[in-house]
């Protein structure tokens, strides 16, 4: 118990580097996602076909495998930049790496998402703002964007808690996570078990407070839906 | 430099199969322990009875809610914190030994995390078995547990197809990490073969297309396994057929 007390600074200093990766993936999910169901929905047919070919890639090989590629493939890429330009050698950020890598991958799972979300928005919506005279833009952002938030959302919160337990896999190239400090402090104090209940016990207050926000934000898009009572 | 060399993969076939066989041998073992275990705990599970579904349902809160890497580390590295289990090792007791093996631990991380998500996939199921198809059997006479084997269990079971079939090829993805405790799956080849080679593309992209390969096969038995037993909910129209 002392040991935790002493080491709990620097557990929650890895259980920040920990929430930044989490929400600075979901950030690039979301954007990849939104960007991968506009694609996965175009008229284009070779949009559509390399959209599917991403979609299928990044949820058919594992979260690792992809994060070392990304991280060590990346750093060849930048050294043969940097030998080219005659540059000093840069090292490869392990916390860059994992953002890019989890965030790419649930991207893909977002596009699904988000392409469901988009066809349950019933056709005469849009077609009741435009003949109330609004715009393409106006109707997608007045009207079917906000309408396809409330489809998507339940498929947005369990992508979020899955992404927020795949961070801890960023602790595998070395960044200080909260995963990679319980391991650190485990080993000096020859407590491991201790710590890593502590991680576990970090992890569950975090999806405590995400199912808290979701509930939330799911009443709130909600609105105006009668629901089922018996 | 050359940015792909293919000798390297040539090079490297035994070690990469291996290390699919490995992954292959976790996949299964753990989803067909999780499998065993999960039937009865989700019987217990949706039970009446809060002695009997809090436990479970503490379990796969925890399960759940927390990455299987560290579940993983907790077992395998957090157990020989226990001065108990360190004097069971030095007695030399073989069953307390196996802690300190790398692959049972695994096996037994993968199990439990796996069987924490069947377990809520069939007692989510089982809730969902129509009402009707219980009164029935009761009304032909059965009992109890008759029901329980013959109609909810059967039905359950085959509207759990779809999110099993999910599950086993997250499942088949999360056994990448096995190699974090010195195992050598497909993942940890390939992380061998990179550090030999100093070739990252090689390896992983190589290992990345065996695992796509080995999902493709996945999703192509559960297509089977669905329009094999799950045939009498599906629409009935011809336009269902399409995809």
């Amino acid at each position: 118990m002392d040991a935790l007390i002493e080491y709990s600074p620097s557990l929650l200093a890895g259980a920040w580097i920990t929430l930044q990766v989490a929400l600075l993936s979901l950030l690039l999910a979301v954007s990849t996602g939104l960007l991968g169901a506009a694609c996965k929905l175009s008229r284009i047919a070779p949009l559509r076909w390399w959209t599917a070919l991403y979609t299928t890639v990044f949820r058919g090989v594992p979260d690792l495998v992809m994060m070392l590629l990304f991280f060590y493939g990346g750093q060849v890429i930048l050294n043969v930049i940097s030998d080219h330009l005659e540059r000093e050698m840069v090292e490869l950020d392990a916390f860059a790496a994992g953002v890019l890598t989890i965030g790419f991958i649930f991207g893909a799972y977002f596009t699904e998402t988000f392409r469901g979300a988009f066809q349950a928005v019933p056709a005469g919506q849009m077609e009741a703002g435009r003949a109330y005279g609004m715009s393409d833009w106006q109707v997608f952002w007045h009207i079917l964007f906000p309408q396809m938030l409330r489809y998507a959302l339940p498929g947005i919160g369990n992508n979020w808690l899955v992404l927020l337990k795949s961070t801890a896999i960023v602790s595998m190239i070395g960044l200080a996570d909260m995963t990679w400090l319980a391991d650190q402090a485990g080993r000096s104090t020859h407590q491991p078990f201790t710590f890593y209940l502590a991680v576990c016990v970090l992890y569950l207050a975090m999806t405590a407070v995400s199912n808290h926000v979701l509930q939330h934000l799911q009443r709130r898009y909600n609105v105006g839906v009668r629901e089922a009572n018996v | 430099m050359e940015w792909f060399d293919p000798s390297v993969i040539s090079g490297s076939l035994p070690e990469f199969w291996r290390g699919l066989w490995m992954t292959v041998q976790l996949t299964v073992f753990s989803l067909a322990v999780g499998f065993a275990l999960a039937i009865p705990l989700s019987v217990a599970r949706v039970s009446r009875n809060p002695w009997v579904s809090r436990p479970i349902s503490a379990y796969t809160y925890f399960f759940r809610g927390t990455p299987m890497l560290v579940q993983l580390l907790l077992i395998y590295y957090g157990v020989g914190q226990s001065e108990w289990m360190q004097q069971q090792w030095e007695s030399g007791n073989s069953f307390w030994l196996l802690f300190r093996d790398a692959y049972f631990c695994t096996m037994l991380a993968f199990s439990l995390n796996t069987c924490a998500y069947q377990l809520e996939m069939f007692a989510g199921a089982i809730r969902n078995v129509p009402h009707g198809e219980v009164e029935a059997a009761e009304a032909m006479g059965m009992t109890r547990y008759t029901v329980l084997r013959r109609i909810v269990l059967p039905s359950a079971l085959r509207r759990a197809i779809p999110p099993l079939s999910n599950e086993v090829i997250l499942m088949l993805q999360g056994s990448a990490i096995a190699s974090a405790v010195t195992l050598v799956d497909l993942t940890g080849a390939a992380r061998n073969v990179y550090s030999r080679h100093y070739a990252p593309f090689e390896a992983f992209i190589f290992a990345g297309l065996l695992y796509l390969a080995v999902t493709f096969v996945l999703v192509g038995l559960f297509r089977f396994a669905e329009s094999h037993w799950l045939a009498h909910l599906q629409p009935r129209s011809a336009s269902a057929q399409k995809d």
